[in-house]
């Protein structure tokens, strides 16, 4: 079980409260959490992530074990206590503004 | 009892305010969809509790939000605006090719006919359609694949298709402008358009009649009457009567012609609205007064409207789809300002009054006229 954890604004898109439960099969990557929770939440499509190309918008980050995981290739496993369900996958809206 | 709804898109959310006919008590409903910019709230002509919304966030992009009973309740819909076949490019700033790059929606327009119709005017400039309802979209790619595609290039807002005015009688005549390009029709449903830009005049560009590359901020019809256009650009109120084919410019008396938003009485179609702007660079009211001006006679003579207005040390600025009009038998005419204000007049133009003053600031302002 994969745990996920949404920013207060995804949340409320997707009209769900605290963190999201996921089976993932096979290896647990980032491109597989996302597939996932994109599946189950089709309205979270394009706001995490692009469309077509799957790129990280600018401004969402990964965060996962007080590692940052942003600039990790979708397909690099996740931290093994990601994928046992010890310590959630954080989806990040980037600090900005002043 | 008929009754009248407002909707406004703020950069903080969307707000329904709802009245009935007398106009004097209003409920004020949201902030929906709070945090996230709201360029626009609108609904369908053809079933007014269908509703669409453009919800965008720096973070999270675009999304569509859909309702099905006048703003209650709200789904989000599609977001894939993705530009038809390989996108090419369009001039940037410095003027080197830049790839056509989807930013958001800055304007929704449902079909006069079907409310599972709806066209979307997006930055990048293009047009979009959905027919069912705003779960898929697709590009009317015409528009953007015209010859002078590749030259269009940014104002300082970005490069965005903002208006969307339908014939109500033609549905193959459409006519859309974006800023920096200027007016576009279409008369076969937008597989094909052409510039209608024809006597605008703008110092701002290197050839200042040139055929696209204008700054049009608004334009505004009234469907009784589909060839005459009026339009704000970014300086000059102007007047088509010919469908686009020629403008002439009616800024007349107006103490500055620049401006953002123009509208069109319900039930008089030569009495038009504008609100004076300083200058480009200052966007405020002149002399800090907030003064809506009307022309009863289709531009050139207008009237400074005053009355519950501020009056002095006023410094915001009313935004291109900031006005909109009801059709009760007084016409009412609303407005929003980037200080969060919207104001009401139940009676054409001659008073006025906050009905909310402290939303966030306002980007848009649509109104419909309940049964």
């Amino acid at each position: 079980m994969i745990r996920v954890r949404l920013p207060a604004h995804l949340r409320t898109l997707a009209h769900l409260e605290g963190e999201v439960q996921l089976h993932v099969a096979g290896q647990a990557t980032q491109r597989a959490v996302l597939d996932a929770l994109e599946c189950r939440y089709p309205m979270l499509r394009g706001t995490i992530r692009d469309h077509v190309t799957h790129q990280r918008r600018a401004f969402v980050r990964f965060f996962a074990c007080e590692q940052d995981l942003s600039h990790e290739l979708p397909d690099a496993p996740l931290p093994e206590a990601v994928g046992t369900g010890t310590e959630p996958f954080l989806v990040v809206g980037a600090m900005a503004g002043g | 009892m008929s009754g009248v709804r407002v909707l406004v898109g703020t950069r903080k959310g969307a707000f329904v305010l709802t009245s009935d006919a007398k106009r004097q008590r209003w409920d004020v409903s949201g902030p929906h969809f709070a945090g996230w910019e709201i360029y626009h709230v609108t609904g369908s002509s053809a079933d007014s509790d269908r509703l669409y919304a453009s919800q965008s966030s720096g973070w999270f992009g675009q999304v569509i939000q859909r309702s099905d009973d006048g703003g209650t309740t709200w789904q989000p819909a599609g977001n894939q605006f993705s530009y038809d076949g390989v996108p090419g490019t369009h001039q940037w700033y410095d003027g080197t090719p830049h790839p056509w790059e989807f930013a958001r929606v800055w304007h929704l327009e449902p079909s006069l006919t079907d409310p599972d119709t709806v066209y979307a005017g997006v930055e990048d400039a293009a047009l979009f359609r959905s027919i069912d309802g705003g779960q898929t979209w697709q590009e009317l790619s015409g528009l953007r694949d015209h010859d002078s595609g590749s030259s269009w290039q940014p104002g300082a807002g970005g490069m965005c298709l903002h208006t969307i005015i339908q014939h109500p009688t033609d549905p193959g005549r459409i006519f859309v402008a974006i800023s920096s390009a200027g007016v576009f029709r279409t008369d076969d449903a937008g597989k094909t358009w052409r510039p209608t830009n024809r006597g605008l005049h703008s110092e701002q560009i290197p050839d200042p009649v040139a055929e696209v590359g204008h700054c049009v901020h608004r334009l505004a019809m009234h469907p009784s009457r589909p060839d005459v256009l009026f339009m704000q650009k970014h300086w000059d109120v102007m007047r088509s009567d010919d469908a686009g084919e020629s403008w002439q410019e009616v800024s007349g008396d107006l103490p500055t012609d620049f401006g953002f938003p123009i509208a069109v009485h319900a039930h008089e179609p030569d009495t038009v609205y504008v609100v004076p702007i300083k200058s480009d660079s200052e966007h405020y009211p002149p002399e800090g007064k907030l003064r809506v001006y009307r022309s009863r006679i289709g531009g050139h003579e207008w009237e400074p409207l005053t009355k519950g207005l501020p009056q002095n040390d006023c410094y915001v600025n009313v935004l291109r789809d900031a006005m909109a009009v009801d059709s009760l038998d007084s016409c009412g005419i609303y407005f929003g300002t980037t200080g969060g204000q919207v104001y009401a007049s139940a009676d054409a133009g001659d008073s006025w009054t906050p009905i909310v003053r402290d939303l966030p600031s306002v980007l848009s302002v649509e109104v419909q006229t309940l049964p």
